[in-house]
């Protein structure tokens, strides 16, 4: 089980959780758990960056980064804020 | 008691003694540090150049900043060569092993013709203002010269405009660009706090420039009435900026600002807020990644709620927008560790800061080894998703 965190341009598509708990060895396993419970999360996924550990999954394998209990996971989209 | 005659006596002959051709020498070769025990009103009419200036009174609290080592050369000097015997004999008694003090003092050394450099620093209003930057070693009187001699950019005069503006200003950042085309408006006040009640209507540019001028008239506002497009970025980058501080509501500037930094070399202190959160680094171009090597790709509108839809923490831009402020002062400065290659993630909710790696993308379309984008594009189209990112 690892804590997968949720920013908040995504919550609205998770029923408002800051965080979710989701299964898998992989970067992609614990996204298709996600995505299984919270299918509006599919859309957004393709345009969130993915860290684990704090390193960029790109700089690792991918979505086949491998992912431990406990790893810090974070999605992270671009938010254009500023006013 | 012994009188002063008699204990300057005293002390001359405990201590070593230079004449000022010797201090030339010593001087031109470099080895040792020069310092003036004089009062900052005397330095000012004038110095021995490369001198540092630690008067006699602050001599020991500030010795060890400028002479770290002890084994160093030291040569003290004040007007005539008395107040530096003093001075040679505490620095002695500090431990400094191979001090010496300039015996008739500046007065011989500009007697003899020697090289007198006349202080171009900061007067004593400015002193007074920036007292408690003068204090810290890292800033001190050269780097106060530095950022009045300094020109940053805000893109935005809004929620993070606001605060790196003001704190901006009221560091004495000589120069402040704004870009903003909107007027203050009602829902702008619980956050947007360059601007007043009084000012609802009048443009955000206009209204900033007035509070950061009333704020410190040190600094100098370029007010840019204008949304920043491909067509004007480069007449405004053209008044010539050192640091780009972003702060847009929306991505077809980001990306702009983004593609017209790489190319000009500038570094850009990123912020962006929404709802609880936000999110800083620093993008330096050549030295870390790019905004395209974070997000190649921007959300589509519908997927990416502005602040003006989605809401924001009225204070958030405040932590937002200081942390922006910060980095754009440090990379003035040219101290400490800019948040270059790093994200800082800030959640006001749980008061907690994240950070995550940021790696330059060596195929990025603009910061790349390969670059294919070379030129502005139409950025309205490209974040509407029409176009396919190159």
């Amino acid at each position: 089980m690892t804590t997968v965190r949720i920013p908040p341009t995504l919550r609205e598509q998770t029923g408002g959780q800051r965080e979710l708990p989701a299964e898998g060895d992989t970067v992609r396993d614990l996204l298709d758990d996600l995505t299984s419970r919270f299918p509006a999360l599919e859309d957004q996924l393709p345009f969130a960056n993915v860290y684990v550990e704090g390193e960029d999954v790109r700089t690792l394998d991918g979505l086949e980064t491998e992912v431990r209990p406990g790893s810090t996971v974070i999605l992270l989209p671009a938010m254009a804020g500023g006013a | 008691m012994p009188t002063y005659r008699e204990l300057l006596q005293q002390v001359r002959a405990e201590i070593a003694e230079i004449d000022a051709a010797r201090g030339r020498e010593l001087v031109d070769r470099g080895e040792a540090i020069i310092v003036d025990v004089r009062e900052q009103d005397e330095w000012d009419e004038g110095h021995i150049p490369g001198a540092v200036h630690i008067s006699r009174g602050n001599l020991e609290s500030r010795i060890e900043r400028a002479a770290p080592d002890p084994t160093q050369p030291v040569v003290l000097y004040c007007s005539v060569g008395n107040r530096s015997a003093f001075a040679a004999k505490t620095l002695e008694e500090m431990g400094y092993e191979d001090v010496v003090s300039l015996a008739g003092g500046f007065t011989d050394w500009k007697r003899n013709g020697h090289p007198v450099e006349l202080h171009s620093g900061l007067d004593a209003p400015r002193r007074a203002r920036y007292s408690r930057h003068l204090l810290i070693p890292e800033v001190g009187e050269q780097g106060q010269l530095r950022l009045l001699d300094s020109k940053v950019l805000l893109i935005g005069a809004g929620g993070l405009g606001s605060p790196a503006s003001l704190y901006l200003a009221a560091a004495g950042v000589g120069r402040l660009g704004i870009v903003d085309a909107d007027v203050v408006d009602e829902s702008n006040l619980q956050r947007q706090i360059v601007h007043s009640t009084e000012r609802l209507g009048e443009a955000k540019v206009e209204s900033a420039k007035r509070t950061i001028e009333a704020l410190n008239p040190d600094v100098q506002v370029v007010a840019y009435k204008e949304r920043l497009t491909s067509e004007n970025v480069e007449r405004i980058l053209a008044d010539g900026w050192d640091v780009i501080v972003d702060g847009a509501d929306n991505f077809p500037t980001r990306y702009l600002v983004n593609d017209a930094s790489v190319w000009h070399g500038i570094p850009v202190v990123h912020g962006s807020i929404y709802r609880f959160e936000g999110q800083v680094t620093v993008f330096k171009p050549g030295a870390g990644p790019c905004y395209r090597c974070l997000f190649p790709t921007p959300p589509p509108p519908e997927l990416a709620p502005s602040c003006a839809e989605g809401g924001v923490l009225g204070v958030l831009p405040g932590v937002i927008g200081s942390l922006q402020a910060n980095e754009a002062l440090k990379l003035a400065l040219g101290i400490g560790e800019p948040l270059v290659g790093r994200l800082l993630l800030f959640d006001a909710l749980s008061a907690e800061f994240n950070e995550v790696k940021l790696r330059r993308d060596p195929d990025c379309p603009v910061c790349g080894e390969h670059p294919t984008i070379t030129d502005y594009i139409d950025y309205v189209e490209f974040c509407a998703g029409t176009r396919e990112p190159a």
